[in-house]
């Protein structure tokens, strides 16, 4: 009888559910959310084009988070004719869309205008008030990342992650002679551009926290130093350290106005922070096992970081001007690559057991490891700006084996690759942007 | 039958040559931007025992290593006593031991287990005689494998420090 009644109220509540508006991220059980995105209206002719392009591109977005999932527009009763005509809600009701999104679209020269409205068509209201963006027509994907950011943010109630972008090791050539390049992206794979040739073996850029720089590992003297590279010059500067002292595995600071990395001085390496304006830089591990990969914790007060001191690769936590660590990591096999989630509920990470890599997620204390991928080769995870999706390197095995970018919830679905030309490894994502 | 295993010896022996030679990785990988290396180029006779050749070759100019080590093995101190030797006689070559690791391994972790094992060779090469200020080490970590298969045949060779030479008069 008591189970009966509680299988009732579950399902009256989840009856609940399905019909508001909104999608609880921590629920991992969560069902796609039924969405209708009739074509934006173009305003002018000049606008016919694009805004086809950008209400198509907005339904990529949402439904590429697995989150959503499109009424196709050959089901739709209703055709929506004008951007502010009434809703017909009832016909929306009957195709089952639970979203409805409208937009229209303005061109004047290279100039682009872009309304749009959100609807929840079961509670018959609008959902947020209706936005006006304006920017440029060759900057018509960022118009649409910034309306489907909105849209998944109103719904969804954290923020967005589309309107960013990721820089990365563009690769080629054969795995014993791998040409290596800088290159930034969408976060959906589209606009490469190369920020360095391949002249040197580039690694594991890591974007500054507000988009604007790039740390990365060169060996463009034959050994491995970090360079600053300024995103909109392209212009380089080498990270001062002492000489005959090798330095690798760069983070900024959340100010941007630091870096904490590794410096191998002879067979040692530990870890060291320099503050980027005065060269001064401070020592914060000194262990003769290796101590590689820190990241801060979004507050700044904590670096989580890699060390074999205990034999085996393993994730520590210590105080952000060094001190005792604690270790986190205490499941069978080696631990590599973590970082702090924006939010810092979390460590994302690589693991290594049994010939298998994963890429999985912890709680700061260690507890609640989840392991999200499975593969020859995973590693080096990469947060979206929201704290939602992993971005990492995925490699494949033998003579021909290539690598290429993948995404995964961090509930461990929608694992997909990220569509770009040819090899790719080692993403670093950036923020949202402006 | 006898012929045909010969020729096979030889074309395997070719092969391994092959392989194992382009250390500097041709023009535009590591060779071009390491140190000026002269063990791919740099002429000379394998029977002159004053030339890279000669070092490169009949005495071998790289140690490998176990899964996850920097120990240098039993055979590992005969070449490089053997490297020491030749560096003590041919005082006017200066030397980048450069580590690596196979793939089995993260990026940053690999860059610092290859640190540890050139400086392995590099302490041995000292304290078999040949002046600190004429060695260096590097570490290219997983970057540059001299063989591509994903099994232990190819990571056994993957696992190495290479002692590469360079020509220069001694400054400082």
């Amino acid at each position: 009888m008591f189970k009966k009644l509680m299988t009732l109220l579950f399902v009256v509540l989840l009856g609940t559910q399905a019909y508001a508006l909104e999608i609880d991220l921590r629920n991992p059980q969560v069902e796609p959310l039924p969405i209708a995105v009739p074509a934006f209206q173009a305003e002018n002719a000049a606008a016919q084009q694009v805004a086809a392009d950008i209400s198509r591109l907005v339904v990529q977005d949402l439904t590429g988070t697995g989150l959503f999932r499109e009424i196709p527009p050959n089901a739709f009763i209703s055709q929506v004719s004008s951007f502010t005509q009434p809703i017909a809600y009832p016909d929306w009701r009957a195709v089952n869309a639970q979203g409805l999104i409208t937009g229209a679209v303005t061109v004047n020269g290279n100039q682009l205008v872009v309304k749009f409205r959100l609807y929840d068509v079961f509670a018959g209201t609008e959902l947020g008030q209706g936005q006006q963006l304006v920017g440029t027509v060759d900057g018509w994907r960022r118009m649409a990342h910034k309306v489907a950011d909105a849209a998944y943010s109103r719904i969804t109630g954290e923020g967005g992650y589309f309107d960013s972008r990721v820089v990365f090791v563009s690769e080629s050539g054969p795995k014993d002679n791998r040409q290596k390049r800088l290159a930034v992206m969408d976060y959906d794979g589209a606009n490469v551009q190369f920020l360095t040739d391949s002249s040197a073996i580039v690694l594991a850029p890591r974007f500054s926290p507000n988009g604007d720089r790039v740390l990365y590992t060169s060996f463009e003297s034959g050994f491995p130093r970090i360079n600053v590279l300024n995103v909109a010059n392209v212009g380089r500067q080498q990270l001062a350290t002492a000489p005959g002292e090798m330095a690798f595995s760069p983070r900024f600071s959340r100010d941007g106005r630091q870096v904490i990395y590794s410096l191998a001085n002879g067979g040692n390496t530990d870890i060291y922070r320099t503050d980027l304006a005065s060269g001064q830089h401070v020592r914060l591990t000194s262990a003769p096992s290796i101590e590689t990969a820190p990241s801060l914790s979004p507050d700044g007060s904590q670096i989580v970081f890699e060390s074999d001191r205990s034999g085996t690769q393993q994730l520590y936590i210590m105080p952000a001007n060094g001190g005792e660590a604690r270790r986190i990591s205490f499941g069978e096999g080696r631990y590599g690559t973590p970082v702090w989630s924006p939010r810092g509920d979390l460590v994302a990470f690589t693991k290594q057991n049994a010939g298998r890599f994963h890429i999985g997620v912890m709680r700061t204390d260690g507890s609640e490891e989840r392991l999200l991928t499975s593969s020859f080769l995973d590693e080096g995870p990469t947060w979206s700006p929201n704290g939602r999706v992993i971005m990492f390197s995925r490699e494949t095995q033998g003579a021909g084996g290539t690598s290429a970018m993948y995404s995964v919830d961090i509930s461990g679905r929608n694992l997909k690759a990220v569509p770009i030309q040819g090899g790719a490894s080692d993403p670093s994502w950036g923020p949202l942007q402006p | 039958m006898k012929m045909m295993t010969r020729a096979t010896v030889l074309l395997l022996a070719l092969a391994t040559a092959a392989c194992t030679n382009p250390d500097r990785f041709g023009g535009g990988g590591a060779g071009a931007d390491g140190a000026n290396g002269v063990n791919g180029g740099l002429a000379g006779s394998a029977s002159d025992p004053t030339s890279p050749q000669f070092f490169n070759q009949t005495i071998g100019d790289r140690v490998l290593f176990a899964v996850d080590t920097s120990t240098i093995t039993p055979e590992g101190k005969t070449i490089l006593d053997g490297q020491a030797q030749w560096l003590l006689t041919n005082a006017d070559y200066r030397a980048v031991v450069e580590g690596h690791a196979d793939e089995q391994g993260t990026r940053e972790y690999n860059i610092a287990l290859g640190f540890r094992r050139a400086n392995a060779v590099r302490e041995y090469l000292v304290s078999r005689g040949v002046p600190s200020g004429r060695l260096e080490v590097t570490s290219y970590g997983k970057e540059r494998p001299i063989e591509v298969c994903s099994q232990e045949s190819c990571y056994a060779k993957n696992r190495r420090a290479v002692t590469v030479l360079s020509f220069s008069a001694i400054t400082s």
